[in-house]
């Protein structure tokens, strides 16, 4: 009869109605500035700069390897890396800029860095009232600690601290074995201003790992120190992904 | 106490009439009734808006406006300030006499339907004798006035609303006056309030005698309603501002105030339509018990045409627009023979008036057979064709 | 009211001309059945009226501009513009490297992120000889089924609003697809950008919390269907709006390349899942709907039949997950360099047919870039099925090929 998918139809919205005063499967709005969803440990919004320590720009991990410059699809990282007083690059960013209006939040930065230290943040509020300068990000902006890497990531800041011990310590036994192979010669170690947090959960696998690490190429070039064993600061703590630490 | 409430506005306008000498007393009780409507119906209208709002978020599983004010209370005086202080921009093709006319004459005529139409048991503005008639000349008026704004914006989207205002009022006049035809035969009268008066009284004291619970005036109250639809260019039927199709139609060309107005005359000739509708049909003022004729008999009214105003926005939740052609169709060949027959149906019951015992139920079957059948016929020719389908599956 | 006569017809310009004004001619094919075919200047019906629907119209879906010629307001003459999203889609993939590529294919069909991902990695799959791991082959389903089912819930939803609901059933689906775009955020850490494909795999793994949330998601969508189906399905307003509108004849539908929910509406039985049996789908059991009519009802039909059928793949696919690794380890994203060559790499979509055609030099960005984008090709015929139709429906005509600007213009 006509009308009878009119009278359907009718019913559902009413259905509708009376749910939405019950119901909150019919009422899934989310007030926003009030009530605010948890967001998912996976979410991301723009990167940002992890640093250990506290120190947030010594202790930035980051060795302006210009990695996440080159693969950035709508390149918007500018990095320009830190000269020490003879011209020579140190590992460090001396401008590391991100523009907030031109990234798209893919994540590509963040697995192509080989040394964990790009992140996706979880701040999604970056309202600003200059279009230009105003959403340029630079070091200073983008530089978070650890703790707060924890915070918004725990299981993935978790696994990432564990790796990097894990290199870190393999780092060490190999300074440890060069440094004792070469104690004759010029003591060597790398002195990379990069200490790595040392709140890391100890790794369980120590001593399987221990006879990889002379099968690893000498990758971090090991400049000359005085005193290798002077303070935490002394071992090259950056040699995680061979690819990436080729000179 | 009773008599004393529902006195109440005549008290109000005594009151205040006295301090006037004799002579203007009749003039300035004239002007009472023009301030009051125009002060309840535009405060009705300011919450009609955001009620619709409301509900059409709550349809539609959303909150609806809740940031101005305690629940959102103050969003239609926000809506004001807004529209007041937008740029009014006319086009420069367009005529700009008509153009401005356009919507102080739609607001216009959907405020003069008001005065036939009796609120409360004395609460009337106009007593016409032939308030009816007079109504329906004040509702086509408005429609012309959606076409001077069409027409005057010199925009092809406003010309083809236009056009599509005027067919759908020349198509939709003829079924709600047949749908009016018989309850002014059969109450013998075109004055609005006779014909409310004529629906009051209750059989056991629970069942009134409201037109609406006969079968020809069910059938009459559908097509009416349908009808009056259509003449407020509502949902489904809102094909002149058909916002899919014509991004605004008449109204594209319009900003700020004048664009206000617009949505006020919808508001008003909804109101108005559906205020005839509830006085026609739906007993006005009367209660629809006996033992609660203690509430007065303008809030009857005002609930009454509040029901009737909340299922016209559910229909409005729930459908989808018609084509300018089936909605034409619908009524030439739907509404306009249904209201015919109910016209013959109408005068059957006038004519058995006096059947009593058993008869009285051959004369409830008969009308609504003669009503009912009709519908499922004619309906089947409409809708021939048009059928959900099942589907096969490629291997 | 001016009345410009259609200026593309030629030797009309101002001129009361008798030609015969062809305007029912189409390089695609036979002019529609029903049109009205009659001359310009006909002293007996006034002249026509050419108006500009679009590029900022309510019901074009993004910046889509359809020139369309009316009588009256019977569409004569239709002639649709696009490229105002244009954005250099395939010269920017020249430009970048093969995994840069991959977040842009998101922007591509913002509708559908997860499938336009998926065609892009099995093209670059197949040109540098990568292939996926079993268990992301089994992801790859999920996520493309369920980002089927989010395409068709917005596209339903917009075609009722074309069609002039006052938002209700749009928003209904949305509700809907709310719950899966959580999902998804959960998994790849967006809502419609999701870069999530990589070439060998998946990027991250869902887990066992999500894939419990999913499965359930899934289970209590067909009650959603039902409610949907009995809200409007039976709607004897929508039946007459769709039924018979735009019609669409199986040969034109061939001639002229459309694939997807617009085909499979006129009666060709032709789903790339079934034909290349890419990924595991051959290991599912799932029917492909096809329409009798062709035209918007059925097209509408064929909409809510598929995310039917998409449920029961993705119930399969939860059933027979295996375990692994999301991605090979030997996999290579980052600072791929393929050998020369060609690939052609092509998935059924939601909208239809979505394949990337690369060509390789052997560095690190491809030589040529190509998509083909569904909704483009679909759109090709929308004149052919607005002749003799009013404006009211060409709209809904448009929504119904169900069309995403970013892919047409790219």
């Amino acid at each position: 009869m006509l009308g009878s998918g009119i009278i359907k139809g009718l019913a559902v919205t009413a259905k509708n109605f009376v749910g939405s005063f019950h119901d909150p499967e019919r009422l899934p709005t989310v007030e926003y500035p009030e009530k605010r969803l948890t967001l998912p440990e996976a979410y991301r919004s723009f990167p940002f700069l992890v640093f250990d320590g506290e120190n947030a720009i010594d202790g930035l991990r980051c060795v302006a390897c210009k990695m996440c410059e080159n693969e950035c699809p709508p390149q918007c990282i500018y990095i320009i890396p830190e000269r020490d007083e003879k011209g020579r690059p140190v590992k460090k960013p001396k401008v590391f800029d991100i523009d907030l209006s031109v990234c798209m939040g893919c994540q590509i930065c963040v697995e192509v860095c080989p040394f964990d230290s790009i992140k996706m943040d979880q701040v999604f509020e970056v309202a600003a009232t200059n279009r230009f300068e105003g959403l340029i990000a630079h070091r200073e902006m983008l530089a978070k600690s650890n703790t707060y890497y924890h915070q918004i990531r725990p299981t993935e800041a978790a696994e990432v601290d564990t790796r990097l011990a894990e290199e870190k310590r393999l780092a060490e036994e190999k300074a440890k074995a060069a440094a004792a192979a070469k104690a004759a010669a010029a003591a060597k170690a790398a002195a990379a201003p990069k200490p790595v947090a040392t709140t890391a959960p100890a790794s369980a696998t120590a001593p399987a790992a221990a006879p990889a690490s002379p099968a690893k190429p000498a990758v971090a070039a090991p400049s000359p120190s005085p005193s290798s064993s002077s303070s935490a600061a002394a071992p090259m703590a950056a040699a995680p992904k061979p690819p990436a630490t080729t000179p | 106490m009773t008599a004393t409430l529902e006195r109440l506005p005549l008290l109000v306008r005594d009151w205040i009439t006295g301090f006037f000498p004799e002579p203007v007393r009749w003039l300035v009780s004239g002007l009472l009734a023009i301030v009051a409507i125009l002060a309840v119906f535009g405060l009705y209208f300011a919450y009609l808006t955001l009620a619709e709002r409301k509900f059409l978020g709550r349809f539609q599983n959303r909150p609806g406006p809740n940031r101005t004010g305690p629940f959102g209370l103050l969003q239609p005086f926000a809506d004001a300030v807004k529209a007041l202080t937008k740029e009014d921009i006319v086009p420069q093709a367009a005529d700009k006499l008509l153009h401005f006319l356009a919507p102080c004459l739609v607001v216009a005529f959907g405020l003069i339907s008001f005065a036939v139409i009796p609120f409360g048991r004395y609460l009337i503005p106009v007593d016409l004798d032939a308030a009816v008639l007079y109504f329906f000349a004040a509702g086509v008026s408005s429609e012309l006035a959606l076409f001077m704004a069409g027409w005057a914006s010199h925009n092809k989207y406003s010309m083809i609303s236009a056009m599509r205002a005027l067919a759908q009022l020349i198509s939709y006049e003829l079924p709600l006056l047949l749908a009016v035809v018989p309850v002014i035969m059969l109450s013998g009268t075109l004055s609005t309030s006779k014909i409310v008066v004529a629906q009051g009284g209750w059989t056991f004291g629970i069942i009134p005698h409201w037109n609406v619970l006969t079968p020809w005036g069910f059938a009459g109250f559908f097509i009416f309603m349908i009808a009056a639809v259509a003449e407020t260019n509502r949902s489904p039927f809102d094909l002149p501002e058909a916002e899919s199709e014509l991004i605004a139609g008449h109204l594209t060309e319009y900003s700020g105030f004048k664009y206000a107005l617009f949505f006020m005359a919808e508001y008003f000739g909804m109101s108005a339509l559906c205020g005839l509708g509830v006085t026609l049909f739906l007993g006005g003022w009367q209660a629809p018990i006996d033992i609660l004729q203690v509430v007065p008999s303008y809030v009857w009214f005002m609930v009454k045409l509040s029901c009737v105003i909340f299922c016209l926005m559910w229909v409005r939740a729930t459908l989808l627009r018609l084509r300018i052609d089936q909605l034409t169709r619908l009524a030439w060949k739907f509404l306009v023979p249904l209201g015919l027959i109910n016209l013959g149906n109408a005068a059957f019951w006038h004519l058995s008036a006096d059947w009593s015992g058993p008869l009285q139920i051959v004369r409830w079957a008969i009308s609504a057979a003669v009503i009912v059948i009709p519908f499922v016929l004619i309906g089947r020719t409409l809708s021939s064709g048009l059928a959900p389908r099942t589907y096969r599956y490629a291997t | 009211m001016q009345n410009e006569p259609t200026s593309s017809a030629p030797g009309l310009a101002g001129t009361p001309a008798n030609s015969s004004f062809d305007i029912l001619h189409s390089p695609l094919g036979s002019p529609q059945q029903g049109a009205s075919v009659r001359e310009v200047n006909d002293p007996f019906h006034g002249d026509l009226l050419e108006v500009s629907m679009g590029p900022h119209h309510p019901s074009t879906h993004g910046v889509f501009r359809m020139v369309a010629t009316l009588d009256g307001e019977i569409i004569v003459k239709l002639k649709p513009v696009f490229g105002y999203l244009h954005r250099n889609h395939e010269k920017l993939g020249e430009n970048t490297t093969y995994l840069a590529s991959m977040p842009y294919t998101d922007r591509l069909d913002y509708l559908a992120g997860m499938t336009n991902n998926w065609a892009y990695a099995l093209a670059v799959e197949k040109l540098s000889g990568q292939v996926a791991t079993e268990r992301a082959e089994y992801v790859r389903v999920i996520v493309g089924e369920m980002m089927r089912i989010v395409n068709h819930c917005c596209l339903v939803g917009f075609l009722f609003n074309d069609l002039g609901t006052s938002f209700t059933p749009l928003l209904y689906a949305f509700r809907e697809r709310e719950k899966f775009l959580d999902l998804f955020e959960e998994l790849t850490g967006t809502r419609m950008m999701y870069n999530y494909q990589r070439f060998g795999g998946c990027r991250v793994d869902p887990t066992p919390e999500w894939l419990a949330k999913a499965k359930a998601l899934i289970d209590g969508f067909p009650r959603f269907l039902d409610e949907y189906e009995q809200f409007l399905t039976g709607n004897e307003i929508m039946l007459a709006r769709t039924q018979g509108v735009g019609r669409l004849s199986p040969e034109l539908a061939i001639n002229a390349g459309i694939t997807g929910p617009v085909l499979r509406a006129t009666g060709v039985g032709y789903d790339i899942r079934k034909v290349d049996g890419y990924g595991v789908y051959p290991r599912f059991d799932f029917r492909v709907p096809i329409g009798d009519h062709g035209d918007t009802y059925d097209r509408y039909m064929m909409r809510i039949l598929e995310m039917r059928e998409s449920v029961k793949i993705l119930q399969q696919a939860f059933r027979d997950l295996p375990a692994g690794p999301i991605i090979d380890p030997k996999a290579k994203n980052r600072g791929l360099r393929p050998k020369a060559g060609e690939a052609y790499g092509r998935i059924e979509g939601p909208k239809g047919e979505i394949g990337f055609y690369l060509i390789s030099d052997g560095s690190t960005n491809p030589y040529r870039y190509r998509v083909r984008p569904p909704s483009f090709i679909n759109l090709t015929v929308l004149e052919d099925m607005c002749l003799g139709h009013s404006v009211a429906d060409a709209v809904v005509i448009l929504g119904s090929i169900d069309i995403v600007l970013g892919e047409v213009d790219r």
